[in-house]
């Protein structure tokens, strides 16, 4: 318990720092300085002193926008096993809350975009729940195959394979439920393919144009929030990736953090070597990896 | 004094609510007061006895009668007393917001008779769920079908109403005729009339017809696609409180007749419930789509009802499946779930129903895109929207969110430890479908909400004087909003009383520990609520003061409330994408040179698939072909008797040659 609640306070803190380990591996790439590690909390600091701006076509509802993009990965970081220690809070059907708070956050977030009555906010809001819509079947097929690999209904047993016994009878489908979630990480996290997190023109206009209008610490919940959804997503992968654990929870975390850095590099390597995709590719891409999932399903039908 | 001589008592003073304001002039809002106040005391005495039936043993009583079949049988059980509850509750508070919506003052021409076939609907539905026989059931059954056309054609001079009010008859009586087929087969198959659980339908040969029967039927009812074609004109021609109550209460009459029939199998065949999850995720996934390409906001609202109907198959079809493998434990879940969905619906369908009408009633439109920005003047209509629209989209932690999240388990119980047969994907299949339900329905309501109540007003209509609901409407919506943050926020009272009823679709019960799984949501939803609230007030508490100004706009300062995303716009991405299934009409003109003509408006319609786009014009070539028959029906009576002599004689002759 108290070794879970030390992970989570773990991640509470070092989330903003992968877009930084993100943004630090597109530089090098490109062969750039780039920002340092830390800009996240620099941006953080500097958003929640500043005052407050806001349209006067918005209502409360632009407020729940930003309050939802924190709420959402936190109650999903309750969920989420850390660091080899199980979640602070697990239940029976613990992964459908998972899914349902991210709803509930692009629900508001969208209506509070829609709230400032700008087209491009419309027109990002208008991609978000489309791509989002089509990410969250890959998402819980996923979660069966591991549901049909594990016995278990909670996220704290699904993702715990150390026994390493489920990684020998059926890795093939714990590799293409990888490969799926990696795709719903991208999406659900507005990277490159799916969006380009470093501009809002029209043609990338998807997460970062639906913020267009949040303003100073309102903006700051957004970044905030962005990047502990970040961090969740990637804990779903690194979780499954690493199936051990030692006797010391130090050491478990330092593997875990570890973990999150590599995923944070691929995704900034994944953004350095393509561009994004026309959106009319996006959909299909999508429904390749629900389709992966799927597959994974199957394969795991016929596992003894 | 039985739960069922209280019902008759309750449904007595609702089906009768109506008359005594005929008595009355038109225009006199004594005679509303009087229907209002009768239908408000029967509901509550109904709600009581569905309660006490949800609460006791069976009860049966039977009556001696000269028509067919010798007598009729009444029954009330736990099921019965279940899909009552919402009937009461729905209807009551409805009669409540018709105070204030179709006040009589403002409809003297058709007031009277809303209430005359409002409570006739009402007391008939009591009447089908209290039926212990298939003559009571289709007696019931065939007075709320007529009723209900004569509450969708409340306005008897919209061209609109009327043509939905026919299309629905036709169903209905399509539906009727299946029905009485059905019962025809069962009764061969049980050996009587009575609806009871019966052991020889089991091995009847009859039962896989009496099955599809009953889902065509039944399915008809509840507005299945490809069977829904009455629905989406009917909901929206209707007034909003008739359209609550068709949409709440009225479609459950499909799901119950279909689960009373569940009832009385000894076994569930397996292909029986891959039917249901296939029929289940297809209404599911097809009527969302369908409705986020609608920009009439009460069409949108009709097409949700054909998804929640699917996501309630789904829970059945999960729970059959789980009977079929001797799996108690997901067919608890499953039926459990798609139980509760019953509930769930009928709150927040009704509630979503109710604010339309209000938006409608003070904007006097339809048109999503002729809205917007409602929100600061109708505070509580928009509220009570938010709420019913983040229930309908199975979000935690509101209503919704309990009953899909039952079923979705159930999926996931299935792969725990069933077999690795197709029945097995079957049920697994459902928590996905599920997944794309909801969201697709969380991009349909995110539009229909911010298009209709922020941004800022996109014509006179939403721009000029608009006035929040008027009380009585307010305790209709406040009441059916409360009972959606109830469930939500309590699930374990709602899930329990869902067991009980699901208890009776497991043939020879279900084991104690069976749907343990069902109370472990507990008191998570309230400390989640707790939990937002105080981060809530904390941004509040930080954001203050702010500096209002207007939207960031590139330095454009011209911009106007046309350059907003529309419903269309807003939906454009996932229509492309199922083009194939929504079909939509799109009238794109030429554009031509650097300054198009004025009046190049480029515009986007979505008719129904089925009946637009193949049913009406197959029905239409049908009819020319029939225009050959019209020569022997000349219209002259004694050309009709010579017919029947003619008929008569060669039946004659038959019996006389066999």
């Amino acid at each position: 318990m108290v070794s879970s609640a030390a992970n989570l306070a773990a991640v509470l803190v070092l989330a903003p720092l992968l877009l930084g380990v993100i943004n630090r591996t597109k530089s090098l790439v490109a062969g750039r300085t780039g920002p340092p590690l830390l800009q996240a909390y620099f941006d953080l600091a500097k958003l929640l002193r500043k005052g407050f701006v806001v349209s006067g076509t918005t209502t409360w509802i632009f407020l729940a926008g930003p309050v939802l993009s924190v709420a959402a990965p936190f109650v999903a970081a309750l969920l989420l096993p850390l660091g080899g220690r199980p979640a602070l809070l697990s239940f029976t059907g613990d992964m459908l809350l998972f899914v349902g708070a991210f709803g509930l956050a692009r629900f508001f977030v969208s209506a509070a975009a829609l709230d400032t009555g700008s087209p491009f906010e419309g027109m990002g809001a208008a991609r978000e729940v489309t791509f989002s819509a089509l990410a969250e079947p890959a998402l819980l097929f996923g979660m069966l195959a591991l549901t049909r690999l594990s016995g278990s209904l909670t996220l704290t047993g699904m993702l715990d394979l150390r026994a390493a016994a489920a990684w020998q009878k059926a890795s093939a489908s714990i590799v293409l439920v990888l490969a799926s979630w990696f795709i719903v990480l991208l999406a659900e996290n507005a990277r490159v393919p799916f969006d380009d997190p470093n501009t809002h023109l029209e043609l990338t206009m998807v997460h970062e144009v639906m913020v267009l209008d949040h303003a100073g610490p309102a903006f700051g919940f957004i970044l905030y929030g962005t990047a502990l959804k970040l961090a969740v997503f990637e804990t779903l992968i690194v979780t499954l990736l690493v199936p051990f654990r030692s006797s010391s929870a130090a050491l478990d975390l330092a593997v875990f953090a570890a973990g999150l850095v590599g995923v944070s590099v691929v995704v900034g390597l994944v953004e350095s070597s393509m561009a994004r995709l026309r959106f009319v590719r996006v959909p299909q891409l999508l429904v390749t990896a629900t389709l992966l999932a799927g597959f994974a399903v199957v394969l795991v039908l016929r596992v003894p | 004094m039985t739960s069922l001589a209280l019902l008759a008592v309750a449904s007595g003073l609702v089906a009768f609510s109506g008359f005594p304001g005929l008595l009355l002039r038109a225009g006199s809002g004594t005679a509303q007061r009087i229907a209002t106040g009768l239908h408000v005391l029967g509901c509550t005495i109904g709600t009581g006895a569905a309660a006490w039936a949800l609460a006791s043993e069976s009860v049966t009583a039977r009556f001696a009668w000269t028509l067919p079949g010798g007598s009729v049988t009444f029954s009330l059980d736990r099921l019965s007393g279940f899909f009552l509850v919402p009937v009461f509750v729905v209807s009551g508070l409805g009669s409540i917001y018709g105070e204030g919506y179709w006040a009589e003052s403002r409809h003297p021409g058709n007031g009277r008779k809303l209430r005359v076939f409002y409570g006739l609907v009402t007391g008939s539905l009591a009447l089908v769920m209290a039926a212990g026989d298939a003559w009571a059931f289709l007696a019931g059954w065939e007075i709320v079908s007529l009723a209900a056309f004569f509450l969708i054609t409340t306005d008897q001079n919209d061209e609109q109403a009327l043509r939905a009010g026919w299309i629905y008859l036709v169903a209905a009586h399509v539906g009727t005729l299946i029905l009485f087929a059905m019962f025809t087969l069962l009764r061969d198959a049980t050996g009587g009339w009575l609806l009871v659980p019966s052991a020889a339908l089991g091995s009847s040969a009859l039962l896989p017809p009496i099955l599809v029967l009953a889902l065509a039927g039944f399915g008809l009812k509840a507005g299945v696609i490809p069977l829904h074609i009455w629905l989406p004109d009917a909901h929206a021609a209707a007034p909003s409180h008739v359209s609550a109550l068709l949409s709440g209460v009225v479609l459950k009459l499909g799901i119950y007749g279909l689960v009373r029939v569940l009832w009385m199998l000894p076994a569930y065949p397996a292909w029986l419930g891959l039917a249901l999850v296939a029929l289940g995720i297809s209404s599911g996934v097809l009527g969302v789509v369908l409705a986020l390409a609608q920009h009439d906001l009460k069409r949108l609202l009709a097409y949700h009802s054909i998804e929640n109907i699917g996501i309630i198959l789904i829970g059945l079809g999960v729970g059959a499946l789980g009977v079929a493998q001797g799996r108690l434990d997901w067919a608890v879940l499953g039926f459990a779930g798609g139980l509760l969905h019953v509930w769930n619906h009928a709150a927040f369908k009704s509630l979503l129903f109710y604010a339309a009408g209000a938006v409608i009633h003070e904007t006097g439109t339809r048109e999503i895109d002729a809205m917007g920005g409602l929100l600061r003047r109708m505070r509580f209509t928009g509220a009570a929207f938010l709420v019913g629209a983040v229930a309908i989209c199975g979000l935690p932690p509101l209503n919704g969110f309990v009953s899909e999240w039952l079923i979705s388990l159930g999926s996931f119980r299935a792969l725990t430890s069933g077999g690795g047969d197709v029945g097995t994907l079957g049920a697994a299949a459902g928590a996905p479908a599920l997944a794309l339900i909801g969201a697709l329905a969380v991009a349909c309501f995110v539009k229909a909400y911010s298009v209709v109540f922020l941004g800022s007003p996109r014509s006179a209509g939403a721009a000029g004087d608009v006035a929040d609901a008027s009380p009585s409407m307010r305790v209709a919506m406040g009441g059916l909003a409360l009972a959606c943050a109830a469930i939500g926020f309590w699930p374990s009272g709602a899930t329990r009383l869902s067991r009980i009823a699901a208890e009776g679709l497991v043939p020879g019960g279900v084991g104690t520990h069976a749907g343990a799984d069902m109370g472990t949501l507990g008191g998570i939803p309230l400390l989640l609520l707790g939990f937002l609230a105080a981060l809530m007030a904390a941004v509040l508490a930080w954001t203050r003061p702010a500096i209002r100004t207007t939207t960031w706009d590139c330095g454009y300062a011209a911009g106007s409330p046309r350059i907003q995303y529309t419903s269309s716009s807003f939906a454009q991405m996932l229509v492309g994408l199922f083009r194939w299934a929504v079909m939509p009409d799109e009238h794109r003109p030429r554009l031509s040179g650097p300054f198009p003509a004025a009046g190049s408006r480029f515009e986007s319609h979505a008719p129904d698939p089925v009946l637009d786009r193949f049913l009406l014009p197959a029905l239409s070539r049908g009819r020319s072909l029939l225009g050959l028959a019209r020569a022997i029906q000349a219209g002259r009576i004694q050309a009709y008797l010579l017919y029947i002599v003619v008929t008569l004689l060669i039946l004659l002759a038959w019996s006389a040659v066999w």
